[in-house]
């Protein structure tokens, strides 16, 4: 395209707007609605997740193994925990390590009772164990029943209900926003298409006389994509600018007024929500006023 | 360069706008297609451009048949057309340069092209000084000056003129007409559609009569024919 033709299509697409500003403001309108429920949304899951991987990393599993089990053995069971794609890490707890990680949890590391109760007696001698942390927590039950099948293992324990639940939530929150998000851009197509269905009527004159002198399709075309993709880019903007300057306030009054909540979750920075939100509102802005518009230029400008 | 074979074109309501005209047109041509309302101009005119497709037979300009044309080429074919539209066509919210620059436009000239040939164009048709002026603000003969400046600015080869002075009194006519002899005589072909009988019989051109969509008469320094 050439650049006097890049500017004509602009100059005309955005006299397109201003001579439907009410339809043009009413598409713009539903895409910040659109775009800033994506933006509100996209902040929940995204500290959900964030939560959710944070404790999903502290969680561990831990393989005990049958009585008389050798060293020999032990590391054979490792191998073929390895094996197991799901697994992060793995570390081996002895007996005696285990011994002393229950004193210092159970016995605040009061080491002379310890003595005068057991002695040198390790109650947990055959509690020698691997410490496993998974890849994906979601697998976790399937990862245990592997682990289970492995000869010499005699027990797994495994605790994985408060990521569940977080898991859960994220699931059904990013499932509600998905609907609410699809029908409002269903919503904003309809709107965008009603805009450049109107801008087409009122240019119809004058599309009628552009084809008849020769003018290609794209050309007369491109005034109502850039039309969509002005509205889109707004109705992007504005509500990523919102969500920026709201997400700043309510984490900042959140951490200040309920210190439940400061304690329980630490907030992903906001330029970090940003980072993944920005190109994808853009995106769907965009990608929405640029299709409505070609589809409705589809089907009414045909020569 | 501009062929008619045998063309037919048959509406889907039944009616049958053209019945099987031939005629040729070479380059540098002027001629004029007659015929009262219900002749088949109009249909004529629409073949022309491609804006319908025949029933039967053949258009080709160039030795390029339309039939064979993909829809892509059709902006190309209508390039090779100035066409003057009846009623003018002016688009209102735009200046007298604006509406002749808009035809530049459309075939994407550069802005500099532009500014060359648009004022040069309306120096010919005699409205340099009338270029900030609004179609409103012009009268009919003006308006249709500045069509016809839309029509010749992008150097057709063939001007495509329907009913020119369909809404002009006859000293506006006689001058379009003067306009477009001009236009002739410099190499452009021009087809000038009309039922002006005065104007046609003091051209003394060559004359294509039309009666209920057939070729009646295709005479070289021909006359409007009355069609009974």
């Amino acid at each position: 395209m050439k650049i006097s033709t890049l500017g004509y299509s602009i100059k005309q697409g955005l006299k397109n707007i201003r001579r439907n500003l009410l339809f043009s403001l009413a598409s713009v309108g539903t895409i910040i609605a659109c775009l800033f429920l994506f933006g509100v949304f996209y902040s929940i899951v995204l500290n959900m997740r964030t939560e959710i991987l944070a404790i999903e990393s502290s969680l561990t599993i831990s393989v005990f193994f049958e009585e008389g089990t050798s060293e020999n053995q032990i590391q054979n069971i490792g191998n073929e925990i390895q094996k197991i794609s799901n697994v992060d890490t793995m570390q081996y707890i002895s007996a005696d390590a285990a011994w002393n990680l229950y004193i210092d949890d159970v016995y605040k590391g009061d080491k002379e009772y310890v003595d005068s109760v057991f002695g040198d007696d390790n109650p947990l001698s055959n509690s020698s164990s691997y410490e496993i942390t998974l890849n994906d927590i979601g697998k976790q039950a399937e990862t245990v029943e592997t682990i289970k099948a492995i000869s010499g293992v005699r027990q797994v324990n495994s605790s994985d209900g408060t990521a569940k639940s977080l898991s859960a939530i994220s699931r059904l929150v990013s499932y509600a926003s998905l609907g609410v998000i699809g029908v409002l851009l269903l919503v904003s197509l309809f709107l965008i298409s009603n805009t450049i269905t109107i801008g087409i009527s009122v240019r119809k004159e004058e599309i009628a006389i552009m084809k008849l002198i020769g003018a290609k399709d794209f050309f007369v075309r491109a005034p109502f994509l850039v039309e969509g993709v002005m509205i889109g880019l707004v109705g992007a903007v504005v509500p990523s600018a919102i969500i920026y300057l709201l997400y700043n306030t309510m984490t900042n009054y959140l951490v200040e007024h309920f210190s439940i909540v400061a304690n329980m979750v630490e907030f992903v920075p906001v330029q970090e929500v940003f980072h993944g939100m920005l190109p994808i509102s853009l995106l769907i802005g965009v990608g929405v006023g640029f299709f409505g518009s070609l589809l409705t230029t589809h089907k009414h400008l045909r020569v | 360069m501009l062929v008619l074979d045998h063309v037919t074109m048959q509406y889907p309501t039944g009616i049958k706008a053209l019945d099987n005209v031939t005629f040729r047109i070479k380059k540098g041509d002027f001629v004029f297609i007659v015929g009262s309302s219900g002749s088949g101009k109009t249909t004529l005119i629409k073949l022309l451009l491609k804006e319908l497709k025949p029933t039967s037979g053949e258009i080709s300009v160039e030795n390029r048949p339309y039939g064979k044309m993909k829809r892509r080429e059709i902006p190309m074919l209508r390039r090779k057309f100035g066409v003057v539209f009846q009623n003018f066509r002016l688009l209102k919210d735009r200046t007298v340069f604006e509406n002749v620059a808009f035809a530049q436009q459309v075939v994407e000239k550069s802005a500099k092209e532009i500014r060359r040939e648009v004022p040069a164009t309306l120096t010919m048709v005699g409205l340099a000084d009338k270029y900030k002026q609004f179609p409103k603000e012009l009268s009919g003969g003006e308006q249709q000056r500045v069509a016809l400046a839309r029509a010749i600015v992008n150097r057709p080869e063939i001007i495509l003129a329907d009913e020119p002075t369909g809404n002009l009194d006859p000293k506006n006519s006689l001058e379009i007409m003067r306009l477009l002899e001009e236009i002739n005589r410099r190499g452009t072909t021009v087809v000038v559609v009309t039922h002006n009988k005065e104007i046609v019989n003091m051209m003394q051109k060559r004359v294509i009569t039309l009666k209920k969509g057939v070729v009646v008469s295709d005479e070289e320094k021909g006359g409007y024919r009355d069609e009974d």
